[in-house]
């Protein structure tokens, strides 16, 4: 238990920053601050958070890249500001800063490349998610495989690593893509 | 729901963006949230104390009344209320349990009153938190037992018809249940302490005859000492005899303590009856006579002082053990420190290192009986330490001894009784939420079924099956389909995994060439709209058979199967090498020794965490290609002991 406490910016400066009515915000600090007293979230409450949702499978490595692409300033805890961040880009934003959102998520190093190294770990950790009693069983080479026919998709020129442009072009052509995007508009 | 799921599906349902350009289909559609209204407070009135709190609040926890429909009937119109009539100073602590996670249980309340309160509102009380637990369940069965005993005695008053040899059993085990009992019980207390004094008496000289030597009453008055040993034998016999007729249990009477001692007291006797003649064996005869004195033992029955100092000691053997042995280590070293010192004088009594053992137990009790001294200075000098030492060696431990006498026995009650009452516990709260998972695949092959009966008509049967889940669970189980579709997998019960396993085990073994046929199958289950009415279909029909998945496996606790990493090197090999595609990769999953799953230890939801023993550390998992990020678990072999992860259940 860390003596760390930390107070958000005020409601107006959110109010600024996010797509987020004044009513929302409220909501989301109290259910925020319900769950994390000290107001910051570490890592490792975080994966416990997240992997209440996931019970049949292992969810600490995505949770653990999740955890990543919230903490943007990189210093081992999201504060409700950087939480209150990502939720509004991932349900307020447009399709692009969304598409931009997932491309950092799976840049793990955050050097504006996707790589197939970075792809298969980020794979391997949503299939972890599904544990082992899946109907078909997930083999060894699954993740593989999907990275596979993910790079052939986003790969436009063959360099082996997917930019940040390509990305977003090809998810751009692709219907299903753009349809499941829209998905969670109205979860807050 | 576990408070942390109902606030945070949101953000892990926003999070799910992530999947989106991963997956090769279409998500299914996202449940609609109809209440659009915004999070309001709510008065609930309990006997005119007004408590305030946030409708989401209560919507923690859907199974009990507040947090279900259940409370609008006692929804007040005129004054948009609800109304409880119960108890304002106990509803504090269950508020406050929606609002924390956590029920406490207040010192000052009755355990009944408490307990009718958590019924009312739907709590089950085994969510009580570690600070309250165990005085909650102290006080319930200090409770339980007061009634048990009024009932006991009304029991006792009016039982008709128990059989001959119950009767008998209940007067040996109670002997103030009858007058006969009470006489009986009176009468071989007597018997004993007769027998016990003639053994005694039995040695005592007796005064001469006319012989010199002083005889002992035994030899004297030998016929009737023996009469009388007849007599008491006699009486413990038949005793020991009938109590064998009435226990209930034959065998375990026989194993009891009590009733080994009641043999050992007679049988010297009817030994004796049988060797008399033989001079040989007289020697053995006499020594038998020793075994007597365990008649007094027998005086245990009708103490209950004497049973409990029984059975302290045997709870502190351990402690009696531990002096013995430093004892011993004493005694041994200071005999032989003193034995080499004796060793120089002459007609020293210290002839041997065990003789030495006699005078240092001796000194070091502080007996000093003086029969054996020492004469040189060292001797001297090393028996003064031998005596100051043995101060501190008895004279310490003794009174730790003591006191560990009350507290282990009080702590030995204690930790059986945490002990047995944190397994029934957890099973409890395991039984009651181990619908997670399971009713994620049962909504899943309702939906199927849905969809099937949307085919073949019938309006009826539609409206039977469509149950009405919460919002919060229609909007958890569209997470984990969407988590589905993502990985073009679905999640399965065990059983089913088990059948596909022994099935594609026998079809794909001979087969390994054909990789891109395999492959194809997935994906044709989950995006092919003619394959996935194929493959539900004989899946329905399973769940169907065994609709509800009972207790059992480690679907419904939640933890995964151990690691079987055979042979982890070429495992590693083929991951990190992504070029290198050996045929490694065609294993299924299902067969063991070269798949490497999680361990899933669940580290529990805040509210329910039962006991303290903390999250796992990260869970051990296959290693991640070589990319420099910060958490790099690396294979461990390790399997999940079954006992400590059982318990930790997300409950949702």
């Amino acid at each position: 238990l860390s003596m760390v406490r930390h107070q958000p910016e005020g409601l107006d400066q959110l109010q600024a920053q996010t797509q987020f009515t004044r009513k929302e915000l409220q909501s989301l600090y109290r259910g925020f601050k319900n769950e994390c007293p000290s107001g910051l979230v570490d890592e490792e409450t975080f994966k416990t958070i997240y992997s209440q949702f996931f019970p049949q499978g292992d969810a600490t490595t995505y949770a653990h890249f999740l955890f990543n692409a919230f903490d943007m300033d990189r210093n081992g805890s999201i504060r409700f500001e950087d939480f209150v961040l990502g939720l509004s880009v991932l349900l307020r934003g447009s399709v692009t800063e969304k598409l931009r959102w997932a491309f950092n998520l799976y840049d793990i190093n955050k050097d504006g490349y996707i790589t197939k190294e970075e792809m298969l770990a980020i794979m391997t950790s949503i299939y972890d998610m599904m544990g082992r009693y899946t109907l078909p069983s997930v083999r060894d080479d699954s993740p593989f495989e999907h990275v596979e026919k993910f790079f052939q998709k986003m790969d436009r020129n063959r360099d082996g690593v997917v930019t940040i442009d390509e990305f977003i072009e090809t998810c751009q052509r692709d219907e299903n893509i753009m349809a499941s995007m829209q998905l969670f508009e109205n979860v807050i | 729901m576990a408070t942390g799921v109902a606030a945070w599906l949101p953000f892990a349902r926003a999070a799910a963006i992530g999947w989106m350009p991963v997956a090769n289909c279409p998500m299914p559609i996202a449940p609609r949230d109809n209440s659009r209204k915004q999070d309001e407070l709510i008065i609930l009135n309990v006997s005119g104390r007004r408590f305030q709190t946030w409708r989401t609040t209560l919507d923690r926890y859907p199974d009990t009344l507040l947090g279900s429909s259940e409370k609008d009937f006692f929804y007040n119109e005129e004054t948009k209320e609800y109304f409880f009539d119960r108890d304002p100073d106990a509803f504090r602590s269950i508020l406050n349990f929606y609002r924390t996670g956590k029920l406490h249980y207040p010192r000052h309340e009755c355990i009944s009153a408490y307990d009718e309160e958590l019924t009312f509102f739907g709590i089950i009380p085994e969510i009580i938190g570690d600070c309250c637990y165990e005085e909650y369940k102290d006080r319930k069965r200090e409770n339980l037992e007061r009634l048990q005993d009024d009932q006991e005695e009304n029991k006792d008053l009016k039982q008709p018809n128990l059989n001959f040899r119950e009767t008998m059993w209940r007067a040996f085990e109670n002997p103030h249940t009858s007058t006969l009992a009470l006489v009986f019980y009176y009468v071989t207390g007597f018997f004993i302490a007769i027998s016990v004094i003639t053994n005694v008496v039995e040695t005592v000289p007796c005064g001469t005859t006319t012989n010199q030597k002083d005889m002992p009453c035994g030899e004297r008055y030998t016929v009737a000492f023996f009469c009388i040993d007849t007599a008491c034998v006699m009486i413990f016999t038949v005793e020991y005899l009938l109590r064998l007729f009435a226990a209930p249990s034959r065998y375990r009477f026989m194993r009891s303590v009590m009733s080994i001692i009641d043999v050992v007291a007679i049988l010297p006797y009817y030994i004796g009856l049988v060797m008399t003649n033989n001079e040989d064996v007289s020697g053995a005869f006499v020594t038998l006579r020793v075994f007597r004195v365990f008649r007094i033992f027998k005086f245990s029955r009708h103490s209950q002082g004497l049973r409990i100092l029984g059975y302290t000691l045997k709870s502190c053997a351990s402690e009696l053990g531990f002096l013995l042995f430093s004892l011993t280590m004493a005694i041994i070293i200071f005999a032989t420190v003193m034995f080499y010192a004796e060793k120089g004088s002459s007609s020293s009594k210290f002839t041997s290192i065990p003789a030495s053992f006699w005078y240092t137990i001796v000194t070091m009790t502080t007996l000093g009986y003086g029969d054996m001294v020492p004469k040189t200075i060292a001797g001297k000098i090393f028996g003064s330490i031998c005596s100051l030492s043995g101060v501190l060696v008895i004279a310490l431990p003794v009174p730790v001894i003591v006191s560990n006498f009350s507290r282990i026995y009080h702590q030995n009650q204690r930790a059986d009784k945490r002990r047995a009452q944190k397994k029934a516990r957890l099973a409890r709260i395991r039984i009651a939420k181990s619908g997670s998972a399971n009713a994620f695949l049962q909504s899943k092959h309702n939906g199927l079924l849905n969809e099937l009966l949307e085919l073949t008509g019938s309006e009826e049967d539609e409206q039977k099956l469509i149950k009405s889940i919460s919002l919060l669970k229609s909007q958890h189980h569209h997470l984990l389909r969407c988590l589905e579709k993502t990985t073009a997998h679905e999640f399965v019960d065990e059983q089913v995994y088990e059948q596909n396993c022994l099935e594609t085990a026998l079809q794909t073994y001979p087969s390994h060439s054909s990789s891109i046929a395999s492959h194809d199958s997935p994906a044709v289950t989950c995006c092919g709209a003619s394959g996935k009415k194929n493959t539900p279909l004989p899946n329905a029909n399973l769940p169907l058979a065994n609709p509800v998945p009972s207790h059992r496996g480690p679907l419904q606790e939640l933890s995964a199967l151990h690691i079987q990493s055979a042979d982890p090197l070429s495992h590693t090999s083929s991951r990190s090498n992504l070029n290198l595609r050996t045929d490694e990769s065609k294993r299924i999953n299902c067969k063991s020794g070269r798949i490497t799953t999680a361990i899933i230890s669940l580290p529990t939801p805040p509210a329910l965490a039962p006991d303290a023993d903390g999250l796992h550390g990260p869970p051990q998992r296959r290693p991640p290609p070589p990319l420099g990020h910060p958490a790099a678990p690396s294979i461990q072999t390790t399997t999940s002991s079954a006992g400590t992860n059982i318990v930790k259940v997300s409950a949702l």
